[in-house]
């Protein structure tokens, strides 16, 4: 079975992860890349999770951030303040992973309501750790899929900054910072830049060195099918 | 400090207009705690938690919230909060006033709260949209001159708590994810403490935290009073129960039949866990 748009994201996001690297981890598709990572050519990648759980080795997925399995295969289980104070804003996080509704060209997210925020269209869940992951990681991997409605000219709301934005991963490339704006680097198999142009609400540019990402080998495909998550269906 | 039923000790301690912090970051949320002040009517609360979902879900759509303060508002792993959009969005089934934070701005109001001062400091609310729409301001190191961010301090009328157990004078122990719960308690001004069980020992448990019975209110042994939250050692998170909510909370009626055969027609946990059960047995 060939690699859906999910799996594409996330084994190339777990491929620009550092073996040995500290990353602070969401649920979703950054819990899946990193711990794909964790499982192929990074075995000592220190997972993250904002419950407080340092160097957590999940055998299943986590459903929450808070996953009883989180702690019960961590290094240390801190208290959320110090989570935030002693070890992000510490500077002891190399990778943020984020994702959004909205990005905008310079990597700014929205994830607090679509419309206005008095009167908003759609309430969001609202920033938790990412205005502060956004500043205080070393280098912020952001994961999205590509439309129009989430590439967008104007955020709705700017949630957190795209300052450390080093990459953004979706499910038809990869756009990268370029002379202070995203660009698109990179293709995954069979998709054409003007693909990616199209499902961007603003003007994308595109590198001039655009190359095709590789193929999901069988290895990392396998390990990453392997993985269930807790409670799953 | 007796131990004492949870419906008395919410009778005592909860006033409507509270400002009341119900915390836990996905384990140990005091949920049958939160049913409780909705049997009771509590109104007009002023919500406080980092990341409010289902348990503050039930709270807002039965209309006991006039406020929220609150940093990340969802159902974790599955989506959207229905009520909390609903009261927010249309004002159902009323109007939600929010403060809105991040989980760094929340936690160090917290610790500032458990420690007595006025504010709590971070580097943090660094442009973005968020500053000029909440309660943030900015202090200037005395010593390097650097901008930071100051959070007004949380001091919750309320807190309340679950853990894993008690002793019998009432000294409460907690462990696996700890979340803000030990500074909720610090900083609140009156504080309760449901507990899975009561032993006659506090045996050490790698990571513990103990809470001293003499900075509780009120300490109640409640088993099962985390559920659909989870309590380390004891019972695993229903996450069935988290994706089932999506559905049960979307519309407004289901919700409301929901919450009267469940937690209104229900006495306490015992009882909304029976019906659960005879829910899916039928």
């Amino acid at each position: 079975m060939p690699a859906t748009a999910d799996e594409l994201m996330a084994v190339e996001a777990a491929r620009r992860l550092d073996d040995g690297s500290v990353c602070f981890v969401g649920i979703g598709l950054p819990s899946l890349a990193a711990n794909l990572a964790r499982r192929t050519h990074a075995p000592g990648c220190v997972l993250v999770y904002e419950s407080g759980t340092i160097g957590a080795k999940p055998e299943e997925l986590p459903l929450s951030i808070g996953d009883g399995e989180l702690a019960e295969t961590a290094d240390s289980v801190v208290p959320v303040p110090e989570m935030f104070a002693y070890w992000l804003q510490g500077g002891r996080i190399d990778v943020g992973f984020l994702g959004a509704a909205q990005i905008d060209r310079h990597g700014n997210l929205n994830s607090t309501v679509i419309g206005d925020y008095d009167r908003p269209a759609v309430r969001l869940p609202g920033g938790g750790g990412a205005p502060e992951i956004a500043l205080g990681a070393r280098d912020v991997f952001v994961m999205l899929r590509q439309s129009p409605r989430t590439f967008v000219e104007k955020l709705d709301f700017e949630t957190s900054s795209g300052d450390n934005v080093r990459v953004v991963v979706t499910d038809l490339g990869v756009l990268e910072p370029r002379d202070g704006e995203l660009t698109l680097t990179q293709v995954h198999p069979g998709v054409d830049p003007a693909q990616a142009v199209e499902a961007t609400g603003w003007e994308l540019r595109v590198a001039d060195d655009v190359h095709e990402t590789a193929a999901p080998t069988d290895d990392e495909l396998q390990t990453l099918r392997g993985l269930r998550t807790k409670g799953g269906r | 400090m007796p131990l004492a039923p949870l419906n008395e000790a919410i009778a005592e301690h909860v006033r409507d207009g509270d400002t009341v912090a119900l915390e836990g970051f996905t384990h140990l949320i005091p949920h049958a705690a939160a049913h409780d002040l909705i049997r009771q009517g509590r109104t007009d609360l002023t919500l406080v938690r980092m990341t409010p979902d289902v348990a503050y879900d039930q709270l807002i759509g039965m209309g006991c919230a006039r406020k929220l303060v609150f940093s990340w508002g969802g159902n974790p792993g599955v989506g959207s909060l229905h009520r909390l959009r609903d009261a927010v969005e249309h004002g159902w089934p009323r109007p939600l006033a929010l403060e809105e934070h991040s989980h760094a701005g929340m936690a160090a109001a917290y610790a500032a709260g458990a420690a007595a001062l006025p504010f709590g400091v971070l580097r943090g609310y660094r442009g973005g949209d968020l500053p000029p729409r909440t309660r943030v301001a900015t202090v200037v190191c005395p010593f390097t001159g650097e901008e930071l961010a100051a959070v007004r301090a949380h001091r919750p009328d309320v807190g309340i708590v679950h853990a894993q157990r008690a002793d019998r004078r009432g000294n409460v122990q907690l462990w696996g994810i700890l979340g803000v719960q030990k500074e909720t308690v610090l900083a609140s001004r009156r504080a309760i403490a449901t507990v899975e069980e009561v032993v006659d020992a506090l045996d050490p448990v790698p990571g513990a935290v103990v809470l001293p019975s003499w900075v509780l209110s009120a300490v109640c042994v409640v088993p099962g009073g985390a559920h659909p939250s989870y309590a380390h050692g004891y019972y695993e998170r229903d996450n069935a129960f988290y994706r089932a909510w999506d559905e049960v909370s979307r519309d407004r009626d289901t919700f409301r039949a929901w919450m009267q055969r469940h937690v209104l027609d229900t006495e306490d946990v015992a009882g909304y866990r029976a019906s659960l059960r005879e829910e899916v047995a039928a």
